[in-house]
This record gives structure tokens, C-alpha cells and sequence, in this order.
């Protein structure tokens, strides 16, 4: 017989979840079916979008200008929409590395990210990506130079933020599709630099 | 007639002014990161002018809106201890009532 695992009541959360939910359907303000089609197309969001914003202003040096000034309006150009999203792009230069974390709750930008990964989530990550950036990098395989400033961005309210990674070398002439199949999730949070 | 929205607060800083977030712990849901409480750092930006969240917490309407700014606090002066560059920061959103002149 499978083990059924140690029984756990409903948390608070869940249970207000549950109820909120139960009552909306009754009322029939949304069905069931919609909840589920959002919660699924939530789950099958994935890094892409941001990936192409990045391999864009790669390519296109006006774009990126454009990015950087007004990250929102420069995603809704490329068809793009991120709804409620007030989205700063910072800039890794060799003088500078940013990462991203949110010290409160989990504040990602998920509309062009998707799911934010467990550890982002995580008391560990949270706390001590601020307090010691430069060892919680290393642990991520990241070593970044003294020279290199560490520039931690702490998402605490209402702007959501996406790093803009620098074009790794060996990659002239690549067309934006190739160039942003090398921009992964974690190029964008700041703990990973892409590689050609 | 609905009423008019009230305008947003007027901002009081600009980029380049230092600021020091204010070392005082209300209850309630605040945004305002424990560790960031009584440190002075550089305005950045002006991120634009949003409904306070603490009031907005309690179900009211958090306008007037309060100006948002982008501060940067050098890693040095946030932990005494801090392992790096003295050119290493951190930045932090932080909503004006939160800040004074230092």
C-alpha cells in the first residue's frame, strides 16, 4: 500500500483559497474551467519572452536604448503585454553585475519569466542575497571578480525587474533566435551570465 | 459623480539627494525591509507615484498617492561587515513617507 504520508490540515492560505474560490464559481462570477485554463497557462509560461526581449536588444541598439528607458513600453513594442507590470531592465557592463531578488516576498516578473524557480522563493536566497551577494553567487558557479561592482536590486514594491545580460563573445552574426536560445532564466535574475 | 482621484503627493527628492529611511517599526504591512531602516543611500530615480501600500493593506484607497523612489545604499554602509568592494550596492524601492533629509 502507498504511504499516504503524514496527514496535514489545510493551512490558512489554502483554505481561503479554497473558499474564496467556491464562492466565486457559486456566484458565477468565474466557472471552474476558467480557474483551471489560468492556473495552466500560468504554469506554461516559461523564460522565452524574456529571452527575446534580451536577444533584441542585442541586435538592435536604438531597442535597447528604448528598453532601458521604459522597460514596459519597450516589451509591449516586441507584442509583448505585461500587464501591471512596471518593468525596470538594468544593464551588466564590465563594470558592473546586477541580480535580482525580492527580500519580502517572491516579487519576480513573471509575465516575462514565467513561474519563479523554488529557490528564488527561499528564506535562504531572500536573506542572504543582500547581506553577502558575492557568496551566494559563487554558489550558483559564479564568480565575479572585486573589480566587478555587485549592484543587488531588491524588488520591495511596485516595479519588477529583468537584468539585461552582456552578449557573450564568438556570437557576430548570430540572428536573434540563436542568440536567445543562450539566454536562460537564471541570465536574467543575475545569478548566471550567459555562454556562448 | 464619482469624486476626482486626489493628485499624487508632490515628490521632495531627486536623483542625487541622499536620503535616510526612517528607523521606526509600525505594525501592519509595510514594505519598508528591516535592514535597510536608518540607513542613508542616494536617490537614484523617481519610480512614479503609487497608492501606499500600508494603507491599502487596510482595505482603503492608499491615495494620495505617495512618490516611489529608487534608493542606492553603498553594501559598506548597510553591513559593517560586508565581504566585498566599496563600489558594491544595493538598491531598494522606498516609498517617500519613508524618507527624510539626513
Amino acid at each position: 500500500m502507498n504511504d499516504p504520508g503524514p496527514y496535514r490540515p489545510l493551512t490558512y492560505f489554502q483554505l481561503m483559497e479554497i473558499s474564496l474560490r467556491e464562492l466565486l464559481v457559486e456566484k458565477g462570477v468565474v466557472t471552474e474551467e476558467e480557474v483551471a485554463e489560468e492556473v495552466e497557462a500560468m504554469r506554461k509560461r516559461g523564460y522565452e519572452r524574456g529571452a527575446r526581449v534580451v536577444a533584441r536588444a542585442w541586435v538592435d541598439r536604438e531597442y535597447k536604448q528604448r528598453l532601458l528607458a521604459n522597460g514596459t513600453k519597450a516589451c509591449e513594442e516586441l507584442g509583448l503585454e505585461v500587464p501591471a507590470l512596471k518593468l525596470l531592465v538594468v544593464e551588466n557592463t564590465p563594470e558592473v553585475h546586477n541580480a535580482i531578488v525580492c527580500t519580502l516576498c517572491s516579487c519576480y516578473p513573471r509575465m516575462l519569466l514565467g513561474i519563479p524557480p523554488e529557490w528564488y522563493k527561499s528564506r535562504n536566497y531572500r536573506s542572504r542575497m543582500v547581506r553577502e551577494p558575492r557568496a551566494v553567487l559563487a554558489e550558483f558557479g559564479l564568480e565575479i571578480p572585486e573589480r566587478v561592482a555587485i549592484r543587488v536590486h531588491d524588488s520591495t514594491a511596485d516595479m519588477r525587474y529583468l537584468v539585461l545580460p552582456m552578449r557573450p563573445p564568438g556570437t557576430d552574426g548570430w540572428n536573434e533566435e540563436r542568440l536567445a536560445s543562450l539566454v536562460t532564466r537564471d541570465c536574467m535574475i543575475g545569478v548566471a551570465v550567459p555562454k556562448a | 459623480m464619482a469624486r476626482a482621484r486626489p493628485r499624487p503627493l508632490k515628490e521632495q527628492f531627486r536623483p542625487g539627494d541622499a536620503v535616510r529611511v526612517l528607523d521606526a517599526y509600525p505594525l501592519g504591512h509595510v514594505r519598508t525591509p528591516f535592514y535597510i531602516r536608518g540607513k542613508t543611500g542616494t536617490v537614484e530615480r523617481l519610480c512614479g507615484a503609487f497608492p501606499n501600500p500600508e494603507e491599502l493593506a487596510q482595505m482603503r484607497d492608499g491615495l494620495p498617492a505617495q512618490p516611489l523612489y529608487r534608493v542606492r545604499f553603498r553594501q559598506q554602509d548597510v553591513w559593517p561587515d560586508y565581504r566585498g568592494g566599496a563600489d558594491d550596492v544595493v538598491e531598494v524601492e522606498i516609498y517617500q513617507h519613508w524618507l527624510e533629509k539626513p
